[in-house]
């Protein structure tokens, strides 16, 4: 089960995960970040701290919309990840692909530097 | 074995021996009376036959018309007709018989021809009696089926009563004892009344439909006729000859004939009157009949295996008809096939102009999908110009306490809709609800056993997609392990000998699950097996690899894997990861127990030319004694009851307690831990692991 929280923050997304991201729920996760894209924010930021769990299926989201993503230049940023999360990313490699950071502020910083 | 075909044989042959006994006797008896001669035949006799053949007769017709169950109302009434019809025919031709030899036989006044011509009338006056009683009894079995259509308990004992007082009545008449009056007279009033209580009993004709009423009607006034000009034609007769013979029997002052006759008589007046009563009222008992088979119609469409779309055609032809609406809609809304529109005599303009009309003003819930409720909107309507409808009734379809449709009718009276048609039309609405629930209900029943079908094949498939045998070499020995859960996941894990001192192993694990894990993993099979002949490189292999699954994996899906080459000249192995679980190495030397961290993305995860800088060729030395783990990550998550993780840490204390085994008791111990962690035998995703010790 996961819960899925969208803010908005200085023009950026924030979108909060919370709980597990198993194959059924990695669909929420799609839709969330699609219609982020679809709604034409122009950074997009991924809050973990509240996520327990992420199976390969959820993984395969955030990897799917890598090229996308680049393609329209919107960066995205995973922050506040738990260890055993972040390890299970860096394990498949994602680690090198996205871009992850400790918290929230480090994230928009980033993020204010990918967009200009 | 006396079938009823049988009987009916027998009985007639029986009533035609005895009516000849009867008529030869009579004729005797007569014909001594007249000359004056003591009779040699006694004179009782014509009495007795004549109710043996009343009694043949009554047998006759119990099987002929009482048993046929093939015979509907008015079939019956024609069987009746019929006799009665054969009866007059006969009795007719021989009036005309009489007439034409009673002009040159009675104008001769001498005795010998007067004789004679008195036995001829008894002679036709015998026929004319056995014909008048023929048609009676078929009548009375005709009606006795009649009356006691949908019987009671009490209505065949009141029968049985009126049979046996028949019965009594007959053997009373033969035996001619002289009853006081008042005796006599009231066992007439009892019959009388039991007649009145029996001819009460109409129930047969609410089932006939308006044809069969009129059929009926036109063969009970034929009976009737029949009845009036035997009761004229026997009572003529008798009167002719008992003016000439004092011994003449006659039978019309029997108490029998009697009560036979006004029992037929009254039945049929009744029938007949009640028939004509009803028939303005038939075309409702229709109505309510069409009805009940329309419902039928809708609850059995599940059954004869047609589809919702008949179910919806059905529903809007019963409604129309049950409620004689002048055109009707149907709007489905389905999240499949969007919105449905059914119309029955109306345009698709004309219904869409009335629901935009009544959305315009404002009509709340009226023809929504929202809307729960019967409602009559017709005053809404009034305000349409240009419309020839004045009245509309809306009904909501309901699936799953869920509105998917509605069902309007029109008329283009005003007030045309009354409560009883709403009722009626809301039970076919709800009914045509239940049926496409039930539809739907099987339709995914069907899914989910496709779904199970396709799970046993990837299954299958993917049991046969690992190896049977594993490369062996005399410088390591390999085991594995493959456990999968109920849900088909995508772990693979192989060997193949690439050269006398090259063994190629890979270990992979396909994101998803089911039949596309399945899938792919025969994809990654066939990239092994053909890549790994080429003695590539390791990290060669993960880039053509990569470029290869690119085409083949759809967005989203991914397959992490280790590829090793063991060198058993050199004594190295090289490999690459790419996003698969680190490998646990045990180093005998050092006594060291540790997962080999290194980079490398997932096979699909960037389908460019970029992915080479992800990947990297690690090469390490070997020596004797030491233990290679390889798993996939269904060991590390696997999770007990209180929702912990099997873990890294685990894997890694477990291997360190038997390094000194060999490896099929390494994998084994390692098994046995996991599960003993979890605590239960049922896993939640492939257990998959390969063990490679050094020797």
């Amino acid at each position: 089960m996961v819960h899925i929280k969208r803010i908005q923050e200085e023009g950026a997304d924030i979108i909060a995960v919370i709980g597990e991201i198993d194959a059924s729920s990695s669909i929420e996760l799609d839709l969330a970040i699609a219609k982020s894209v679809g709604e034409g924010f122009r950074k997009i930021l991924i809050d973990c701290t509240g996520l327990e769990y992420i199976s390969s299926a959820g993984l395969g989201v955030f990897m799917s919309y890598i090229e996308e993503l680049r393609d329209k230049s919107i960066p995205m940023v995973l922050f506040g990840m738990k260890e055993k999360v972040a390890n299970t990313f860096s394990i498949l490699g994602l680690a090198d692909l996205l871009h992850i950071k400790e918290n929230k502020l480090e994230a928009k910083t980033l993020a204010n530097e990918l967009s200009v | 074995m006396i079938t009823g075909k049988t009987i009916i044989r027998f009985t007639f042959l029986g009533s035609i021996i005895v009516w000849l006994v009867l008529l030869f006797s009579d004729l005797t008896i007569l014909y001594s009376d007249l000359k004056g001669l003591p009779s040699g035949v006694p004179l009782w006799l014509p009495g007795l036959m004549l109710d043996f053949f009343i009694i043949c007769l009554f047998y006759y017709y119990k099987y002929k018309i009482e048993r046929d169950e093939t015979l509907n109302f008015p079939d019956l009434l024609w069987k009746v007709f019929a006799t009665g019809l054969i009866a007059t025919v006969v009795s007719l031709a021989l009036r005309l018989l009489e007439t034409l030899l009673g002009t040159t036989m009675l104008v001769d006044p001498s005795k010998e021809t007067e004789v004679s011509s008195i036995l001829f009338t008894d002679f036709i006056y015998q026929i004319n009696l056995a014909l008048f009683f023929s048609f009676l009894i078929s009548a009375y079995s005709a009606w006795k089926r009649l009356i006691l259509y949908q019987k009671s308990k009490w209505l065949i004992r009141i029968w049985r009563v009126f049979e046996f007082g028949l019965f009594f009545i007959l053997i009373y008449d033969s035996i001619q004892i002289a009853l006081p009056e008042y005796l006599s007279t009231s066992m007439l009033v009892v019959i009388g009344l039991l007649v009145l209580i029996l001819s009460a009993n109409m129930r047969w004709v609410a089932y006939l439909n308006f044809k069969q009423k009129w059929t009926c009607l036109l063969l009970l006034l034929l009976s009737f006729f029949y009845l009036g000009y035997f009761i004229y034609t026997v009572i003529r007769l008798s009167e002719l000859i008992s003016s000439q013979s004092s011994s003449f029997f006659d039978f019309n002052s029997h108490m029998f004939n009697m009560a036979l006759l006004s029992f037929v008589m009254v039945y049929s007046i009744f029938s007949f009157l009640v028939i004509l009563f009803n028939l303005p009222t038939s075309s409702v008992f229709e109505q309510k009949l069409e009805e009940v088979i329309n419902f039928q119609r809708i609850s059995q469409s599940i059954q004869t295996e047609q589809n919702e779309e008949s179910v919806y055609n059905i529903l809007l032809e019963s409604s129309v008809n049950s409620v004689f609406a002048d055109a009707a809609w149907l709007e489905i809304q389905s999240a499949s096939d969007g919105q449905k529109l059914y119309t029955f005599k109306i345009s698709e303009k004309e219904s869409k102009d009335i629901r935009e009309h009544l959305k315009s003003h404002n009509v709340k819930g009226a023809l929504e999908q929202s809307s729960d409720r019967t409602r009559n909107l017709s005053r809404h309507l009034a305000s349409l110009k240009g419309s020839r409808f004045r009245s509309l009734l809306s009904f909501p379809i309901i699936v799953k306490n869920e509105t998917i449709g509605t069902l309007a009718l029109l008329k283009e009276l005003p007030d045309g809709f009354n409560k009883e048609m709403t009722r009626i039309v809301s039970t076919f609405a709800n009914q045509a609800g239940i049926s496409i629930e039930n539809f739907r209900l099987m339709e995914e029943a069907f899914q989910n056993e496709r779904y199970k079908e396709e799970l046993k094949i990837a299954k299958t498939v993917q049991k046969s997609l690992l190896p049977n045998k594993l490369e062996n070499d005399p410088d390591f020995e390999i085991s594995s392990f493959a456990e999968s859960a109920d849900e088909v996941g995508g772990d693979y894990y192989d060997t193949l000998r690439i050269s006398d001192h090259e063994v190629a192993l890979i270990i992979a694990d396909v994101s998803g699950k089911g039949t596309t894990a399945a899938f792919h993993m025969s994809q990654m099979k066939g990239i092994f097996h053909s890549l790994a002949q080429l003695e590539l490189d390791p990290k060669e292999f993960m880039e053509r690899a990569n470029r290869a699954l690119a085409f083949c994996l759809e967005r989203g899906s991914f397959i992490s894997a280790t590829y090793f080459v063991i060198d058993t000249q050199r004594k190295i192995i090289r490999y690459s990861r790419a996003g698969h679980c680190p490998v646990l190495y045990h180093k005998a030397e050092d006594n060291t127990t540790e997962y080999l961290k290194d980079k490398g993305a997932a096979l699909g995860m960037v389908r460019t030319n970029d992915y080479c800088r992800l990947v990297e060729t690690r090469e390490l030395t070997y020596s004797r004694g030491d233990v290679m783990l390889l798993y996939t990550d269904g060991i590390t998550e696997a999770k007990n009851s209180r929702g912990d993780e099997f873990g890294y840490d685990r894997l890694a204390e477990a291997l360190k307690m038997v390094t000194d085994k060999n490896a099929g008791e390494i994998e084994k111990y390692l098994i046995d831990k996991l599960y003993e962690f979890s605590g239960t035998k049922e896993i939640n995703d492939d257990y998959t692991s390969m063990t490679i010790k050094f020797t």
